[in-house]
């Protein structure tokens, strides 16, 4: 087993328990953990299984076959990032839509006829 | 509150407008029987006591959404106090308050259903500078190649609309820098715009929320969100 192969094993799996704990722990929506989990999963079954990320990486052309797991690893940090951006996009429709809303009921609580 | 008929909202966004909002109120008070909303987009100086002494009806939005969702929730307000017409002018006094019935008017005789008061029909002594009248020019060929509108000054912000637009624009309305969108969606509505000359003035306090660090971002962001609403399914 060369080295980048074990420390590839060792990041992803502990990639993969810290989201797992953190998923336990609350910290961490179900719904925001699934790309982190799918992309560690895949790294760590080809790091694990050899000959699979040999087959693959010829298959693509690529020369040496660890650098396939960096282009895995790339592309899923490339679809964590696009799902960040919309989940920001979101927040602030909602964020938006709320400000709205409790300036509306902040007058109507306090319309200017019922002051002074 | 008192009820004009038929039911028209003035509104006025304003962020940090305390030394011009007071006067501005008081004066459209004066002349007109409409209600006069100020929307203050989360300014921290005295816009909302300002314009509250002087007689408005106050949204006080808890934070700076920017100028299209400010004027939105002005359209949230006449939408749900059921206004016929809603005129928005800007709360820093650049906007001639005399010329508000000429806009209104092709509205309430039911020719329009959205009315822009253009500074550069008729005779204008409003100065642009060249960048800016580059921009206007810009977007002067961008609305009246993609629509039938034929729009001298596509970036007003002194414009009237009528309830169907008020439903609309309650739902969908552009976040920042909106009045260029507005055409797009107006188009794919087939709404009938139509402009109407006005007075603008340079402005007396505060600054503009357009600096000139920011014109290429505007330009850039308008245009893509324009094309994109296009494109655009509303639901």
């Amino acid at each position: 087993m060369s080295r980048v192969t074990i420390l590839s094993i060792v990041v992803s799996s502990a990639l993969l328990l810290y989201i797992l704990e953190m998923v336990r722990r609350r910290k961490l929506r179900e719904e925001y953990s699934i790309l982190w989990l799918a992309g560690s999963v895949i790294i760590l079954v080809l790091s694990i299984k050899q000959d699979w990320l040999v087959g693959i990486a010829h298959a693509a052309g690529i020369a040496y076959p660890p650098s396939f797991l960096f282009l895995v690893g790339i592309l899923f940090i490339l679809l964590i990032l696009i799902h960040f951006s919309i989940a920001i996009s979101k927040l602030y429709m909602m964020n938006k839509k709320m400000a709205q809303e409790l300036a509306l009921f902040k007058e109507e609580l306090n319309p200017p006829d019922s002051r002074e | 509150m008192e009820r004009t008929s038929p039911h028209t909202l003035v509104a006025l966004p304003a962020y940090q407008e305390e030394r011009s909002i007071g006067g501005l109120v008081r004066s459209l008070r004066e002349r007109f029987p409409y209600d006069v909303l100020v929307v203050n987009d989360g300014s921290t100086d005295g816009t909302s006591d300002a314009a509250r002494e002087a007689g408005a009806i106050v949204l006080d939005l808890p934070c700076n959404l920017g100028i299209g969702g400010a004027v939105q929730t002005a359209f949230l307000y006449a939408r749900e106090h059921g206004y016929d017409a809603v005129v928005r002018i800007d709360g820093d006094g650049q906007h001639e308050v005399e010329d508000i019935p000429k806009v209104l008017e092709p509205i309430l005789a039911g020719r329009a259903d959205a009315v822009i008061g253009s500074r550069f029909l008729g005779e204008t002594e409003y100065r642009v500078s060249i960048p800016r009248i580059f921009g206007i020019r810009f977007f002067r060929l961008l609305v009246n190649l993609t629509t039938g509108y034929r729009v001298t000054d596509p970036t007003s912000g002194f414009f009237a609309i009528n309830r169907s637009l008020i439903e609309f624009y309650s739902h969908h309305y552009p976040s920042d820098y909106p009045e260029v969108d507005a055409f797009i969606l107006m188009h794919r509505l087939k709404s009938r715009a139509v402009e109407v000359p006005v007075r603008m003035y340079d402005r007396a306090e505060g600054k503009s929320s357009i600096t000139a660090f920011r014109a290429v971002y505007y330009m850039v962001k308008v245009t893509l969100s324009y094309l994109i609403n296009r494109i655009r399914r509303f639901g």
